[in-house]
């Protein structure tokens, strides 16, 4: 597509942009960095904060850089008198109506309001104080918010309609009472809210961040007569490099050192119960098929996976008609929690009630799913504590410890053996592509047919992902198999998952197997990773989990050898009857209102 | 005493508007604009965007669909010639939107009406139903409805219209793109105030010149105003443009007129002393029709006081400026007549108020300080002691 450029001046320097493009892009290409509260790059443009008012000569008004486009001819000042001025002035009116107690805040030291304020040292307070009065919302075990702290960006708003199509959050009244709320200002735990935390991700504040449980785990470590397990998620491991300015970065040997530095009794693997989960969902999907494909009976297709506990929840609200359809599989975090309390517990010799279980994960959803009434396979609460990738980088810092300086270390056994299928868990489509590599070869009794078992049809950063996957010269007990295409769908952000769903509902789409993160990119770009979030941040570390997968010396869930021992002396058999007990559930219609 | 006030009758005189109509159909597109632009007609809402070059805008459009919205929405406080107007006279409404769709190639109309106007619907209703089959008649394809506004103040401003129109919170769109590009549901949406159309459809039925010949070079034609206050007169009065603000004083006021509020709680304040040099127009001070005459029983503190607990209240907070800038204002008044503040604070408050008035992100924040500086530098003692 030709594209028409348009020639203007930023601060006296010529550019030539694309047409269409912003005044903040085209600064941008200059350099010159304006800043922005509301602008976020995931979202649709907003132009409601006003810091990045610009002046554009020969216009008594001044354009919000963000929202409006070049034209030619244009000559556009960043810096001016007059932009100063206004900006000093929208930053102190957010002030002035912002609780600022940044010492004991969450966000401090990320918080985007603070760093302006600190840029611009406005300093005065010039303004009266006319911050609203508010209860901190903590009805959610996920997701805390603080009126207090909002600035109305309305990012929240945006990410919940837009990436997640949710909409639990929505701006309500008007004027000084303008706030964004719920629906009839219920408590977060009681609306549609799936717990993605994806606006804590984008959230320039404290008004939205995850309820943290910090000071309970460091209570459980120092408690002598605690046994404390970690387990950690496949997406943390890439990104916990970031808590410490070190960019998206394979970091799976340093963050192990930290735990075990932060005094965790064991260190173990999520990635062990995601290859665990390749052997009981894939062994569901072709029961599934088989009892369609020979049994004839009615069965729910396609199955859809169920690791992502925000997706679980947005199809208990939304598609409560097709609840059949997940895989009854629990998460990866709520397999391991059982396990660690019974098998484990009697392998090492501890008494399940001692046990402390603490999971790292990319995901504030986690921490409620580890709330559910039904996440007592153990007969104790399965997973305890859920920390954040970003708490685990807080308790990091409050422990002294310098991560960039630490030496790999490894997880501790047993559970804590895992293949690279497991680790692709992190980025969408991994958990497809686990699946396949496994079940092609039950079936087949060879590799994918893709080269170095990368399937590469079910990576990258489109909403949704079709592929085909021929099944020829099958094993003997998997004739009915012969000749099948095997018709798959990917979607990663609920306002993708949203869209096909509804193409399967229509029947415009039929499919046997589908995969659906709750989040954009997958876990990698969870609600509880790092902040900031793009695309960019996102890609880097879809290619650090990418790199961790090929590195791995096992790289298919059948492979792994804990898996096999574990089926040998306590599972007996997907499916069977203690994984029934342990590592399958159940689903709950809920309503939307 | 000369009377300089020049009464008019164009808006509520009755016509034969279907001839109107029928004789403007069978002219072009750009023949009814080039009257429109010639005759000088700018909006009569309150900011006087020139009428014709909006519809040239929207008709040079490429769509499948345009719209027609007639801004119903009276809202400004001090303003109720809407009102009149679509009582006595909703078919000269009808037939200016009628007239606006033919030039600009909209099939579709809608009247965006004040929720405090439901009352008018039978009747409104009643006149739509009538129009419909006089188009039928003419043969012209153009259906006009009408949505009922919700209470907001900022859904007159016309981009935050359009989103209530379509269901949604009413705020403010970003601008560009205007809604002749970018309207309603995304088409091409020539949006007018009821007064606007109506002259619109009186410059067709006379040609440009009557209209021209009246008023200024810049505020061409006559106007309606809503005059209301402390006069013995007060009510809805056509006039020509471009009379003195001390003309219209003799002839409205009680005789202790102090102060005159130029274009409702958005407008400008204009006391005694300035009332010689004040032309109303768009060469001095514009005004959507309200003329609110304030005499020396009148505290301005009290009338700045209440202008600043509307806007916000009626900020829709969207934008920081507008919604944090009206609560500063507002309180700061108080802290400085309270003493919490010093006198000096109301200049830091002026800095903030053009502050408003150029970063704000619609018209409603960019207005929203001019009844503050004008009351402020007019009456700076009555708001301090």
């Amino acid at each position: 597509m030709s594209t028409y450029k348009v020639n203007l001046k930023v601060n006296n320097l010529n550019v030539s942009v694309d047409e269409g493009t912003t005044i903040l892009d085209a600064a941008r290409q200059l350099n010159f960095k304006i800043p922005t509260l509301c602008h976020h790059d995931d979202l649709c443009v907003a132009g409601n904060c006003r810091v990045c008012v610009v002046e554009q000569v020969g216009n008594r008004l001044l354009p919000a850089a963000c929202a409006t486009p070049v034209s030619e001819g244009m000559e556009v000042l960043t810096n001016s008198m007059k932009v100063r001025q206004a900006r000093k002035n929208i930053i102190e009116l957010l002030l002035s109506e912002h609780n600022a107690d940044c010492t004991k805040c969450f966000k401090s030291g990320y918080c985007e309001l603070q760093e302006m304020a600190n840029e611009y040292r406005t300093g005065d307070h010039i303004f009266l104080d006319v911050r609203s009065k508010n209860e901190i919302d903590i009805s959610s075990p996920s997701i805390e918010k603080d009126d207090s702290k909002c600035i109305r960006c309305q990012r929240c708003v945006r990410t919940c309609t837009e990436l997640q199509a949710v909409s639990a959050l929505a701006v309500t009244h008007k004027g000084k009472e303008m706030k964004i709320s719920t629906f009839l200002d219920k408590p977060m735990n009681d609306v549609v809210c799936t717990n993605c935390g994806q606006c804590i991700n984008r959230c320039p504040t404290a008004s939205l961040v995850e309820r943290n449980y910090i000071d309970q785990v460091f209570d459980a470590i120092y408690d002598p007569k605690k046994f404390v397990v970690v387990q950690t998620a496949p997406a943390t491991r890439v990104a916990i490099s970031e808590e410490f300015g070190l960019g998206p970065n394979r970091s799976t040997g340093k963050m192990v050192a930290a735990l075990r530095r932060l005094g965790f009794d064991k260190v173990l693997d999520t990635d062990f119960t995601a290859d665990l989960t390749i052997m009981e969902e894939g062994t569901e999907l072709l029961t599934r098929l088989k009892e369609a494909l020979v049994d004839g009976k009615e069965v729910a297709l396609p199955m859809m996976t169920s690791c992502s506990p925000g997706w679980i929840k947005f199809q208990e609200h939304i598609f409560p008609d097709m609840l059949d359809n997940l895989s009854t599989c629990k998460s990866p975090q709520q397999m391991f929690g059982p396990l660690a309390k019974t098998y484990y517990a009697e392998k090492i010799n501890k008494n399940p009630a001692d046990m402390v279980v603490v999971s790292i994960m990319p995901c504030t959803a986690k921490k409620y799913e580890a709330e559910r009434p039904e996440m007592r396979g153990s007969g104790y609460k399965d997973v305890d504590f859920v920390l954040t990738t970003r708490e685990l980088g807080r308790m990091i810092h409050q422990a002294g410890i310098d991560f960039e300086k630490l030496e790999d270390e490894k997880y501790d056994s047993i559970l804590g053996e895992s293949t690279g299928a497991a680790v692709i868990f992190g980025a969408t489509g991994g958990v497809m592509e686990a699946a396949l590599r496994t079940a092609y070869e039950i079936v087949t009794g060879r590799e994918v047919p893709f080269a170095n078992l990368n399937i590469k049809p079910v990576r990258g950063m489109d909403g949704i992902k079709e592929a085909a996957v021929k099944i020829k010269d099958v094993k003997e007990e998997w004739s009915f198999l012969e000749g099948v295409e095997l018709k798959i769908a990917i979607a990663h952000g609920l306002a993708n998952a949203k869209e096909l769903m509804n193409k399967i509902k229509s029947g415009e789409a039929d499919y046997h197997f589908i995969e659906v993160m709750a989040c954009p990119s997958g876990c990698i770009g969870g609600g509880g990773q790092p902040i900031p979030t793009n695309m960019e941040i996102r890609k880097k570390r879809a290619a650090a989990i990418y790199e961790e997968d090929e590195k791995m010396v096992l790289r298919k869930s059948h492979e792994n050898p804990e898996v096999t021992e574990i089926y040998k002396s306590f599972l007996h058999k997907p499916l069977g009857h203690r994984s029934h007990d342990l590592l399958h559930t159940h689903y709950y219609p809920r309503k939307r209102y | 005493m000369e009377n300089k006030i020049k009464k008019v009758d164009l808006i509520f005189e009755k016509v034969d508007y279907l001839e109107v109509l029928e004789r403007s159909f069978k002219r072009t597109q750009d023949e009814i604009i080039l009257d429109v632009i010639d005759s000088g007609l700018r909006g009569r809402g309150g900011a006087g965007f020139p009428t014709g070059l909006k519809w040239k805008f929207a008709k040079n459009e490429e769509a499948d669909q345009k719209y027609v919205i007639c801004n119903a929405d009276e809202g400004e406080p001090g303003t109720f010639k809407d009102r009149e107007i679509l009582t006595q006279v909703p078919e000269k409404v009808l037939g200016g939107m009628a007239l606006c769709g033919k030039a600009t190639g909209a099939s579709e109309g809608y009247i965006y009406l004040r929720g405090e106007y439901n009352f008018l619907l039978p009747s409104l209703y009643a006149a739509i139903d009538k129009f419909h089959a006089q188009m039928k008649e003419l043969n012209f394809d153009f259906t006009i409805r009408i949505k009922s506004g919700s209470g907001a103040y900022v859904c007159g401003e016309e981009t935050a219209l359009m989103e209530s129109m379509e269901g949604k919170r009413g705020e403010p769109r970003n601008k560009p793109p205007f809604p002749t590009t970018s309207g309603y549901l995304g088409k091409p949406t020539s949006i007018n105030n009821v007064e606007t159309l109506v002259f619109a459809l009186m410059i067709a039925k006379e040609g440009p010149n009557q209209f021209k010949d009246m008023g200024t070079f810049d505020s061409r034609g006559s106007k309606v105003f809503s005059v209301s206050g402390d006069t013995p007169k007060a009510g809805i009065y056509e006039l020509e443009l471009g009379m003195s603000l001390e003309d219209f004083v003799n002839e409205f006021g009680d005789g202790d007129t102090k102060a005159v509020q130029i274009g409702g709680a958005s407008g400008f304040c204009v006391a005694r002393k300035h009332f010689k040099e004040t032309v109303i127009g768009f060469e001095g001070i514009p005004t959507g029709g309200s003329m609110m005459l304030f005499n020396s029983t009148r505290s301005m503190y009290n009338i700045l006081n209440d202008y600043l607990e509307f806007f916000e209240e009626e900020s829709c907070g969207q934008c920081t400026p507008c919604r944090v800038g009206c609560q500063q204002l507002l309180k700061g008044i108080e802290a400085v007549k309270k003493g919490i503040k010093p006198p000096s604070y109301l200049d830091e408050l002026q800095k903030l108020s053009e502050t408003m008035k150029i970063a704000s992100k619609c018209g409603l924040g960019q207005s929203a300080p001019n009844p503050f500086n004008s009351i402020i530098n007019n009456f700076r003692e009555e708001i301090i002691y």
